[in-house]
């Protein structure tokens, strides 16, 4: 089991390195280059030069390469020309604007997904399960980048929410960044309920079936305690093998919904990076993003090794 | 509802193969009196009830900053039929037909939804072939050779499977110059969705070629004298063809969606070009949501794709993908990862 999870842990480092290295060789070796688009098309050649050797651009990739490599093996990120600010300082302020929204986005799915799933996979047929399913049906033909279109064209429309950013400029309550919340967060539970429902619902529906249920109903045990405690227990699988894996894609940013509601998030902070060619702001975004994915797969490996005692026998052989 | 799904498919392939004649308009043309003018819903009855041929009423502009317009409901513009090889526009050159409104640029929403679509439906059915195409050879070639070229090439795509992939994308594509000509970006976001869908196809073909090896049909096509290739291809691939079927269904919507996304944040389709994403790309304004909602029906549009594969794959076939092993976390990846929106 250790050693399963040393190789793993290894292999997520190595990825996070090969992703940030790529993604730093890469923005270098596209066609134009901060300072040309910091300086303008007018700008005279002395001019660029010095602006190129400002930001470290005039040596060739591979010394940048190398000495950006020897910065981040210190933790040190280089500085974001775009910000003008350490990449480090950068990363962790804007990858907790996106955990605020990726974390009451998983709050809102799993509130509403799972007990739905657990109704609607509990009683085969009749009205509400119908809603249920249609519901989820449509939610799960939404990916977030139509959700948040919709959502945005709903606050638009009614007025009652407000469309984009964090805050508003008059006001930094709590109430406020409530109120901003709302609409890229539902943007992005919105489909991941429905995913979660119909897990949730299959899985019960699965269980229910099983002689333990029936011999616990047999003993007298009320039904809604049966589902809901035990039914649901064994029921859980499906959902925890997915969770970490959400966690993992929701923190590392979700560029549609960051761009259509303007969450200053990490998803957002990529791509201006991109936009802009700040080769160290790509580089440590993409790091990060790569962290948070290896984590949350990481996460739902376990995740699933705890409930579904089978999964770690596996581990263990393979290990 | 299978049934539903598949029709609803086939109506909207229909529409985009049909989109020259369809079309009221080419993509790119642009009415300059009419920026972001309203949809002019066709009638067949007047205000006083009187039946006529199918009849639009004309809009005049009422405030030319605010883009506001009035319908004039005094003024009928007939439709005129199969006019210049296109099935309906509208008779009267000065009130252009508008069935989904016109975008900023005066150009004809349902026009180029229509166009569009070829670009967008067109583009992850090419991707998904590519996928499906590299994935088949590569966990075909892995599963029945087995040893070191498996574990190379099974390694090499479970590399490329846990890359964040939108990142990738947006990487390699940055490497390119900002703006390229339409048809270089189609073959770049193809190949990029064909190889960041593949391993996952891989890893499932794989595991099925290897079981299906140890069966008897295929030991006995090779004892009959049948070369590797030809086992491989004509015997033991057919085995994974429902797995196939699953997973193209899943990949389609996927880098759909994933072209929309790059096109939206302005890494896609350079703009003249029609595609759901420039399309919903040009609506991303505040003014666009709140006063121009016909803008938003590429959104729409996706989301009847969308359905329509799941209707299509909803019933029975979604059980069996849930029911193996990692089909849960499977299933989120197609959804998430290949292009993650």
């Amino acid at each position: 089991m250790l050693a399963y999870f040393a190789r793993r842990l290894a292999f997520a480092l190595f990825l996070v390195f090969a992703v940030s290295s790529a993604a730093l060789v890469l923005a270098r070796l596209a066609p134009g280059d901060f300072a040309a688009q910091s300086v303008g098309l007018d700008g005279r050649t002395e001019t660029m030069a010095e602006a190129r050797a400002r930001y470290g651009l005039n040596r060739s990739i591979g010394e940048q390469y190398g000495v950006w490599i020897a910065h981040a093996a210190r933790l040190d990120f280089g500085q974001s020309l775009l910000f003008d600010r350490p990449v480090a300082d950068l990363i962790p302020e804007r990858a907790a604007n996106t955990a605020i929204l990726a974390f009451t986005a998983l709050l809102f799915a799993t509130l509403v997904g799972l007990p739905l799933g657990v109704v609607s996979g509990s009683r085969p047929g009749g009205l509400l399960t119908g809603t249920i399913r249609a519901a989820s049906l449509v939610l799960l033909s939404m990916p977030p980048l139509l959700t948040s279109l919709f959502l945005v064209f709903a606050a638009a429309r009614t007025g009652w929410l407000p469309v984009g950013g964090m805050t508003s400029t008059t006001s930094t309550s709590a109430g406020d960044l409530l109120r901003h919340l709302v609409v890229p967060a539902a943007a992005l539970a919105l489909p991941l309920a429905a995913l979660f429902e119909r897990l949730q619902s299959q899985a019960m529906s699965g269980v229910i079936g099983q002689p333990y249920i029936l011999a616990t109903r047999a003993r007298g045990i009320p039904r809604s305690r049966v589902i809901w405690r035990d039914a649901l227990k064994g029921a859980l699988g499906p959902v925890s093998s997915v969770y970490g894996l959400v966690i993992g894609t929701l923190l590392s940013g979700s560029f549609a919904v960051e761009t259509i509601t303007a969450w200053p998030g990490l998803g957002q902070l990529m791509l201006d990076a991109l936009r802009a060619r700040d080769v160290y702001l790509v580089a440590g975004c993409a790091a990060a993003g790569s962290v948070f994915l290896a984590v949350g797969t990481l996460l739902s490996d376990t995740a699933l090794a705890l409930v579904d005692p089978r999964q770690k026998e596996q581990i263990e052989v393979r290990g | 509802m299978r049934t539903f799904g598949l029709t609803l498919l086939g109506v909207l392939m229909a529409a985009a193969i049909a989109a020259p004649v369809l079309a009221p308009y080419a993509g790119d043309r642009q009415f300059r009196g009419w920026l972001n003018a309203p949809p002019t819903v066709p009638h067949v009855r007047d205000d006083a009830g009187a039946w006529h041929a199918p009849f639009i009423y004309k809009w005049t502009l009422t405030n030319q900053l605010e883009q506001r317009y009035e319908q004039d409901r005094s003024q009928r513009v007939a439709l005129s039929w199969l006019d210049g090889g296109r099935i309906a526009t509208s008779s009267d050159p000065r009130m252009p037909l508008f069935l989904l409104g016109a975008d900023s640029y005066g150009r004809d929403v349902f026009s180029r939804l229509l166009y569009g679509a070829r670009i967008s439906l067109g583009l992850s059915l090419v991707a998904t072939a590519g996928a499906v195409l590299i994935g088949a050879l590569v966990g075909g070639i892995a599963g029945y050779a087995g040893g070191a070229a498996d574990d190379l090439l099974m390694r090499v795509s479970d590399f490329v499977l846990v890359l964040p992939a939108m990142y990738v994308a947006l990487a390699l594509r940055s490497v390119l110059r900002l703006v390229l000509p339409p048809f270089e970006v189609f073959v770049l976001l193809t190949a990029i969705f064909a190889i960041v869908g593949a391993p996952l196809i891989a890893r499932g073909v794989r595991a099925i070629v290897r079981s299906e090896k140890q069966r008897d049909y295929g030991v006995a096509a090779l004892s009959l004298g049948a070369g590797h290739a030809r086992v491989l291809v004509r015997h033991l691939l057919p085995a994974a063809r429902g797995f196939l079927a699953v997973e193209i269904v899943m990949l389609v919507p996927a880098f759909m969606v994933g072209e929309a996304t790059l096109s939206y944040v302005g890494l896609g389709f350079p703009d003249p070009i029609a595609s759901w994403g420039t399309m919903l790309h040009d609506a991303s304004t505040v003014r666009a949501f709140a006063d121009f909602p016909w803008l938003l029906s590429p959104a729409a549009a996706m989301f009847l794709v969308v359905l329509a594969l799941n209707l299509v794959m909803q019933t029975p076939g979604i059980a069996p993908v849930y029911n193996t092993a990692d089909g849960p976390a499977r299933r989120l990846r197609a959804n998430t990862h290949p292009v993650r929106s």
